[in-house]
C-alpha cells in the first residue's frame, strides 16, 4: 500500500493492522508528553480545496506528535485564485519536496488522479462524494473499540442516517463495517440513496423510527440544508419528522447502544436531541479517535514499519 | 489533366456485389473498372476493399473559436487518414453555425485544406441557447441541410415543434442531440452502480429515451425528417426501431465508441472517458449491436470531439465531455461488432452521404462516370493506437494502447490522393 485513497485500497487485514497501531498511538496521545519521533524528517502538506476543521486539525496534529514537519496548503489564500490548474499546484507542492499529501478536494477521484503528478504518498481525506477513508477507520476503531470486539463487528449493527447518496463518509463506513462483519442498515430519504444501493450490501429502512431501538450504534450523516432547495424533501420539518434524531427517539435507544456523527453537525436538523444528553454519545470521542488514527495511518504510510520507534520519547 | 491513378487489387464494394477489380481514376472520376488497367501511379489494394469515401456525420472541428484542440486543417487531415471524403461539421463553434457568415468561413477552411469536403450544419436555435429559432432558409440557400444544437438538446417542446414545422417546409433534417438536461444536471457518467459507488452524479438512460420518445410524437405529428445523434441506450434503440416500423422518416446514427466501450473504464477517473451521452453498459452496447444488426441504427457516426490536453487534465467532472474518432472508426467498428464489408461501407458512406445529403458527391457506387471520392481500407490489419501518433491536434482518444483490426490505406477525394498508405500526403 503505497497510498491511501479508498477504503476498498484496504484489506480486512490491513485495516484491523492500523486499528492495532492506533492502540499504540492512543497510549502516545496519554503520555505527559505526546510526541515520538517516529516520522523526524518527513514533511507532510496538507492540502485542502475544500473547506476542514477536523480533518485538517486532526491530521496535522497527528503529524506534528509523530515529529513531521507540517505544511498547510489552503486553496483560499492559493494562486489558484489566480487561475493555476490543479495538476500544476501539486507538481509545484511535490516540487518542495514533501513525502506525504494529505488531499481534500470537492470532486470524486481527485486524490487517484493526481498519484500521476506526485511521488509523494497521497492521502485521501475526503474527495467528492466518494471516499473519505480515514474517517471509516477511525469510526471502526470507536465501534470495535467501544464493543470490546477488536479485531470484528460480526454480529453488529449500525444504521447509518441521512444523505447517503453525497456522502464519502457513508461509502467508506459502509465499506468498512460491512467487510469488519457488521449489518450495515442504511436510512434515507429515497432521493438521497443511491442508485443500486440493493448492490452495496447493506438493508434498507424507511425511517429512523425502524432503527432507532434495535441498533447498536446510531450513525448519523451532515444533512446539508442547501439540499432542502432542490426539493430533495419537499420541507426541513418533513425531514426532521421521519430522519432526525428527537430526545424521545434517542430515549428508545438500546442501552448500551451509541451515537456516532462526522461532523460538523447541524443542530436543528440531523440532531434535534442535544448530544450532550444523550449518555451513548461517541461524537467527541470520534475526534479523540480521529488523531489516534490518523497517526497510525501516517506511520504505517510513511513510519519505518517498527513499532519500537515508538516507545521513545519525542523531543519538544 | 492530372495526374491518373489506379488501385490494384483490391475487392470492390457496391451494394449489389463485391467484385475483385483494378479502379482507374482521369480527372477526378472513375474511368474504368476492371482488369489490367493503366495509369501514371498505381496503388497497391491487395487485401483491401475499395469503397465510395466514408462521411461522418458528426465531426467537431473546433474552428473557430477552440483552435488550440483542432482547426479545420488538422481534423480534415485526421479525417482523411480515417477514410473520410467528408465531414459534417457540427455547429458548437465560437461563433456558432447559425449564421451566413460562419458557415461560409467553415465550409471555405474546409476547401482550402483540400483534405475532405467540409459540410457544415447549422444550429436549431440562435447560439444553441434554445430560445429562438434559426433562419434556416438563408442557410439552405448556402447549402445547409443538417441542423442541430449538438452538445445539448432543445429543451422546449413547442420551439422543437416549431423548428419540424419549417423543416418540414424546406425539406431539411433537424438532428436531435437527446438529453433532458432537467436529468443530468452535473451529470459524470451513466447512472449505474459504477457511478453510485464512485460517488460521481449520474447520467441516467431515462434523459436520451425521454427525448427520443417526445421527438419521435413531434415527428409523427409534423412529417418532418429527424436525424437522432449518437444513441446509447437499449430503450433508445427500442423507441427508434418502432417509429421507423410505423413508417416515421427517422435516421440514427451510434458512435465507434458506444458500441465499443463500458461505464466500468471510468472506474480510474480519467477524463479521457467522459463523453456526452455517457459510455454505458454491455446490455446497451447489445441492444444497439443489434439495432446495427437489424438496420434500426442507420449510420456509424464518429462525435470526434478534441480537447487540448489541459481540459482534460481536470477533475472528472470538471473535464469537458468528447474523445477523438476520426482516425479509429473504422478498427473500432470492425473490431467491437461483427459486421460485412458492405454494412460497413453502408454504416460508414452509403447511408450518412444520404442522410447528410451528399450523396451526389459522396457514398456512390463504384462505377464509371462516378466521382472519385474513395476510400481503400482493410479489416485485417492489426494495429495499436497511439495518442501520440494520431494527427489530430488534441489526444483524447479513449483507444490509447488498445490494438484495433481494420485500418485506412489510401484515400482519395475529388481524384486526388490524399492518403496514400496510411500516410496524408499533405
Amino acid at each position: 500500500m503505497k497510498h491511501l485513497l479508498s477504503s476498498h485500497d484496504l484489506s480486512v487485514d490491513e485495516i484491523v493492522g492500523i486499528l492495532d497501531v492506533a492502540d499504540h498511538m492512543a497510549e502516545i496521545n496519554t503520555r505527559s508528553l505526546p510526541k515520538v519521533p517516529a516520522l523526524r524528517g518527513k514533511t507532510i502538506a496538507s492540502v485542502f480545496f475544500e473547506d476542514s476543521t477536523r480533518t485538517r486539525l486532526s491530521f496535522e496534529t497527528a503529524a506534528k506528535r509523530l515529529s513531521a514537519d507540517v505544511m498547510t496548503f489552503m486553496a483560499s489564500s492559493s494562486s489558484l485564485n489566480k487561475g493555476e490548474s490543479l495538476r500544476d499546484t501539486i507538481e509545484t507542492l511535490s516540487a518542495m519536496g514533501v513525502d506525504a499529501m494529505v488531499i481534500r478536494h470537492k470532486s470524486s477521484g481527485v486524490p487517484l488522479t493526481m498519484t500521476q503528478w506526485t511521488d509523494a504518498v497521497v492521502i485521501n481525506a475526503g474527495d467528492g462524494w466518494h471516499q473519505h477513508p480515514t474517517q471509516g477507520l477511525l469510526d471502526a476503531y470507536t465501534v470495535t473499540r467501544e464493543f470490546g470486539t477488536k479485531d470484528s463487528l460480526s454480529g453488529r449493527s449500525i444504521a447509518i442516517v441521512g444523505d447517503i447518496k453525497h456522502s464519502r463518509v457513508a461509502r467508506s463506513n459502509i465499506d468498512i463495517f460491512r467487510r469488519l462483519g457488521a449489518h450495515v442498515v442504511v436510512v434515507a430519504p429515497p432521493a438521497l440513496l443511491p442508485k443500486n444501493i440493493e448492490s452495496w450490501g447493506v438493508e434498507v429502512r424507511n425511517t429512523i423510527d425502524d432503527v432507532v431501538g434495535e441498533v447498536d450504534a446510531l450513525y448519523m450523516l451532515r444533512m446539508q440544508l442547501e439540499r432542502m432547495d432542490s426539493s430533495i424533501v419537499p420541507k426541513l420539518t418533513e425531514y426532521c419528522a421521519l430522519y432526525s434524531l428527537t430526545p424521545e427517539r434517542a430515549a428508545r435507544m438500546g442501552s448500551g447502544a451509541i451515537l456516532m456523527h462526522p461532523g460538523p453537525i447541524n443542530r436543528g436538523v440531523e440532531l434535534i436531541v442535544d448530544p450532550t444528553d444523550v449518555p451513548g454519545s461517541r461524537i467527541l470521542k470520534q475526534v479523540t479517535n480521529g488523531v489516534n488514527v490518523r497517526m497510525a495511518v501516517l506511520f504505517t504510510l510513511l513510519g519505518s514499519g517498527a513499532t519500537t520507534v515508538l516507545q521513545q520519547g519525542g523531543e519538544s | 489533366m492530372s495526374e491518373s491513378i489506379v488501385i490494384r487489387g483490391a475487392t470492390v464494394v457496391n451494394p449489389d456485389a463485391i467484385t475483385l477489380a483494378d479502379v482507374l481514376i482521369i480527372d477526378g472520376v472513375i474511368a474504368a473498372v476492371g482488369g489490367s488497367l493503366q495509369a501514371d501511379l498505381e496503388l497497391d489494394g491487395t487485401g483491401c476493399y475499395l469503397s465510395s469515401g466514408f462521411v461522418d456525420l458528426h465531426t467537431h472541428l473546433r474552428e473557430p473559436g477552440k483552435e488550440e484542440a483542432e482547426t479545420i486543417e488538422s481534423g480534415s487531415r485526421a479525417a482523411a487518414l480515417g477514410g473520410y471524403t467528408a465531414v459534417v461539421a457540427m455547429p458548437n463553434t465560437d461563433p456558432a453555425q447559425d449564421n451566413v457568415e460562419t458557415v461560409r468561413f467553415v465550409r471555405e477552411q474546409g476547401i482550402a485544406a483540400g483534405l475532405c469536403e467540409v459540410v457544415p450544419s447549422g444550429c436549431i436555435t440562435i447560439g444553441r441557447l434554445g430560445k429562438q429559432l434559426v433562419p434556416y432558409a438563408r442557410l439552405v440557400e448556402e447549402g445547409v441541410t443538417l441542423f442541430t444544437d449538438d452538445g445539448t438538446g432543445v429543451q422546449d417542446a413547442q420551439l422543437m415543434q416549431r423548428a419540424l414545422m419549417l423543416g418540414k417546409l424546406l425539406g431539411i433534417t433537424m438532428a436531435q442531440h437527446c438529453e433532458v438536461a432537467s436529468l443530468t444536471t452535473g451529470a459524470v457518467m451513466h447512472d449505474g452502480e459504477c457511478c453510485s459507488s464512485m460517488g460521481v452524479p449520474g447520467w441516467p438512460s431515462i434523459a436520451e429515451e425521454q427525448m427520443v420518445r417526445r421527438d419521435i410524437d413531434l415527428v409523427r405529428v409534423t412529417g418532418a425528417k429527424m436525424h437522432f445523434l449518437h444513441l446509447s441506450t437499449a430503450g433508445s434503440v427500442d423507441l427508434v426501431r418502432a417509429a421507423k416500423a410505423e413508417g416515421l422518416p427517422i435516421t440514427a446514427e451510434v458512435t465507434p465508441h458506444h458500441l465499443a466501450l463500458q461505464d466500468e473504464l471510468l472506474r480510474g477517473f480519467d477524463p479521457v472517458f467522459k463523453v456526452n451521452p455517457p459510455l454505458r453498459t454491455a446490455a446497451d452496447i447489445d441492444a444497439l449491436k443489434l439495432g446495427i444488426a437489424d438496420g434500426t441504427i442507420d449510420a456509424v457516426a464518429t462525435d470526434h470531439a478534441p480537447h487540448a490536453g489541459h481540459t482534460k487534465e481536470q477533475p472528472l467532472d470538471a473535464a469537458p465531455p468528447g474523445m477523438l474518432g476520426l482516425e479509429t472508426a473504422l478498427g473500432v467498428l470492425n473490431t467491437a461488432v461483427t459486421v460485412s464489408p458492405q454494412q460497413i461501407a453502408s454504416l460508414m458512406s452509403w447511408a450518412p452521404a444520404r442522410i447528410a445529403e451528399v450523396s451526389q458527391r459522396h457514398g456512390r457506387p463504384i462505377a464509371v462516370g462516378e466521382p472519385a471520392n474513395i476510400a481503400v481500407w482493410d479489416t485485417s490489419t492489426v494495429w495499436t493506437v497511439s495518442r501520440d501518433h494520431l494527427s489530430s491536434k488534441s489526444r483524447n482518444t479513449p483507444f490509447h494502447g488498445m490494438d484495433l483490426r481494420g485500418r485506412v490505406r489510401h484515400t482519395i477525394f475529388n481524384g486526388e490522393l490524399v492518403v496514400r498508405d496510411g500516410k496524408a500526403l499533405k
